[in-house]
């Protein structure tokens, strides 16, 4: 059952929740990561009162470690812009670093682990040392991945400040260069806005936010944090359409950037779960709504099950099925078929060590 | 009905199967294990506290189960899981009964930011607390645990829980982790208390558990009035010895070992400046702890007088 969606499209609903369905619901949120924004939903809709102490706790937690990021991440875009001024590279914030730092609404209650930037691909080498020599260092050891990033992806190794511990994805352009969808990078970087209380940073462009978002939410092959991705789109949506003509603007910023393809989806999807507002004109012109084809059913089902908690509670028995498609269908979109079944090989024999951590309340502190 | 109620084949099953439900001050728990041999021991650890069947909101839904595949039996292992999420490393078997304490206790400090999570042990005598933060190898833990075998009250070991509202702390009356020596020299101090067995070659050195008394347990719903901040250091051979300390050093030290300053930001700051306006602060150096308990009494003798 999926609750989680339900009461964050009708906040009005948790009226009729007993203790067990709040029980529910709070685990379903986490697995979403979605506790925060659910209680700013919750907040924002008025029926703050209504939710039982408990649940409550928890969801203001959630919140409360939100906003601490917000602090954070715009501390961090300081440094970065510090860090790249002597190369004279300016910082283009992506994904939910630019929406806290822009104070968009898609900022709200969200989570995130990372900062990701953008700049020009000749860029990259300057940008890597002048970064290092700032103390961010490259979290990937083996000789594998460090090559398989710089040949074949859109983006450096991860990179961690070695003191503040902040990871950074640095970014050359959205999609894999091996991807059929091949986005002009140097387009984003020209419709980038500066930021007027954050000088010297950037964004994309908020049309720009959200073709970013729905090719990484349609080509992305973890499914954990899928539904939150989704909630990011159905904010930015809304958030564009206090202007009617955006719309069309969307639109053909899809087509220029070949990027009309996951944009479809995304609108597809948001208006089908989230109940995103679409005008008719673009639902037509998008044709995002139409039932066509065998391909758009079976991506249907797929996402039907991963574009909610990833919580036993939400799974059937088809759930690891569209997972495991889902990260088929995401390399498969990523890499022509050679590289593909060689990339799949070497991590079949050499598999990736599990990132866990070691068990200690001490060392939080 | 308190967990003594139940027969041990009785916890067994539903420790193994849905889970044993069970309050430990403000929070509800939801415990499963496929580890059997762990539930003799954790019977007796939360003997006291109360089942909570009738009460369908779970805070923490944790558990500890056994290694995957061959890692049931070569080099076998205990996986902490809450939620059907692993975000521990694994860890040897026979450290399950530690690692479900550990993890309950991350739990606290990774959900709960409604209220100030301070890396301290906590005693109450009647409303007045102190709280004790200190870094491993203080003797925090076997202080405490000599203080609630001599009438104060377990409030909390690990985890000192502050309420943002009124300043309160809340009790959790968990089991006390004593670690290496202070083992034998609880079990010679309060020879009543159920202590496990000596669990081995943890990232803590050797680890035993030791029971709240029943007392802690029943009252652990009455939130106590922080009255003294106490940091105390084991020295071999130092008389019991209370310094004042200033407010600032207190400050800081309580903002240092609170798990969740940052998070709170500014509710973070003046959480713990009003513990400190409350609080009259000490450093406090010991070795003997009967000493020390007297030093304790005189203490709270003062406070009830005011």
């Amino acid at each position: 059952m999926n609750l989680l969606i339900e009461t964050y499209r009708h906040p009005e609903s948790i009226r009729r929740l007993g203790t067990a369905d709040w029980d529910l619901l709070v685990r379903q949120a986490r697995h979403a990561n979605l506790v925060g924004r659910l209680f700013l939903r919750l907040q924002s809709a008025g029926v703050e009162a209504d939710i039982p102490e408990q649940p409550h706790n928890h969801l203001l937690s959630g919140a409360v470690m939100a906003s601490e990021q917000r602090h954070a991440i715009r501390r961090e875009a300081c440094f970065l812009r510090e860090a790249l001024k002597p190369a004279g590279i300016t910082v283009i914030l992506l994904k939910g670093a630019a929406y806290v730092a822009a104070g968009l609404p898609a900022a709200q209650g969200r989570l995130f682990s990372d900062v990701d930037i953008l700049l020009p691909k000749e860029r990259l080498g300057d940008a890597e040392s002048a970064l290092m020599l700032k103390g961010w260092a490259s979290t990937a050891t083996d000789d594998y991945d460090q090559r398989y990033y710089r040949r074949w992806m859109h983006e450096l190794p991860a990179m961690r400040h070695v003191f503040r511990g902040s990871a950074l994805d640095v970014h050359h352009t959205i999609l894999p260069p091996t991807a059929r969808l091949k986005p002009d990078a140097r387009l984003l970087i020209e419709a980038s806005v500066a930021l007027p209380d954050l000088p010297g940073v950037h964004t994309l462009s908020l049309p720009d936010l959200i073709l970013h978002s729905a090719s990484h939410l349609f080509h992305e092959g973890e499914p954990d944090n899928l539904l939150r991705d989704l909630t990011d789109l159905d904010l930015l949506l809304r958030h564009l359409a206090r202007d009617d003509t955006a719309w069309d603007g969307l639109l053909e910023r899809a087509a220029q950037l070949q990027l009309s393809g996951p944009l479809r989806l995304a609108l597809r999807y948001c208006h089908r779960l989230l109940g995103t507002p679409l005008p008719e004109r673009i639902a037509a012109r998008s044709r995002c709504l139409a039932d066509t084809g065998i391909v758009q059913r079976m991506l249907d089902g797929i996402y039907a099950r991963v574009l909610c908690p990833q919580h036993p509670s939400t799974a059937d028995r088809f759930t690891p099925l569209a997972r495991r498609s889902l990260y088929i269908r995401a390399h498969w979109l990523r890499m022509p078929p050679l590289l593909l079944a060689y990339h799949l090989a070497h991590k079949a024999i050499f598999p990736p060590k599990q990132e866990t951590h070691p068990l200690s309340t001490e060392q939080q502190g | 009905m308190k967990i003594r109620d139940l027969s041990l084949a009785e916890f067994r099953a539903r420790l193994g199967g849905d889970g044993i439900r069970l309050a430990t001050g403000p929070f509800n728990c939801r415990l499963q294990s496929g580890i059997p041999e762990l539930a003799d021991e954790l019977a007796r650890l939360y003997a006291h506290h109360p089942l909570i069947d009738d009460k369908p909101f779970i805070d923490f839904h944790v558990g500890v189960q056994p290694g995957h595949g061959l890692r049931r039996w070569i080099a076998p292992q205990a996986r902490f899981i809450v939620d059907a999420v692993e975000p521990f490393t694994p860890l040897p078997r026979g450290q399950a009964l530690p690692m479900l304490e550990w993890g309950l206790n991350w739990c606290v400090t990774a959900y709960c930011h409604h209220i100030l999570v301070i890396h301290a042990a906590s005693v109450a005598r009647g409303k007045h607390a102190a709280i004790l933060p200190a870094p491993p190898g203080s003797g925090k833990s076997t202080l405490c645990a000599a203080l609630v075998n001599r009438g104060w009250r377990l409030l909390s070991d690990e985890l000192t829980l502050i309420r943002l509202d009124t300043g309160q702390i809340m009790g959790l009356a968990r089991p006390v982790n004593l670690k290496n020596a202070s083992i034998d020299i609880i079990r010679t101090y309060a020879p009543d208390a159920f202590l496990t067995r000596p669990i081995l070659d943890t990232t803590k050195g050797t680890v035993a558990l030791m029971a709240p008394t029943q007392a802690s347990v029943e009252a652990v719903g009455e939130w106590a009035d922080p009255a003294w901040m106490v940091l105390p250091r084991y020295r071999a051979g130092a008389d019991a010895t209370l310094t004042p300390m200033g407010s600032g050093t207190a400050f800081m030290q309580l903002a240092d070992n609170a798990m969740n300053y940052h998070v709170l930001g500014a509710r973070g700051f003046k959480a713990v400046g009003d513990i400190i306006e409350r609080t009259r602060n000490y450093s406090f150096e010991y070795s003997r702890l009967d000493d020390a308990i007297a030093v304790f009494d005189r203490l709270a003798a003062e406070g009830m007088a005011e």
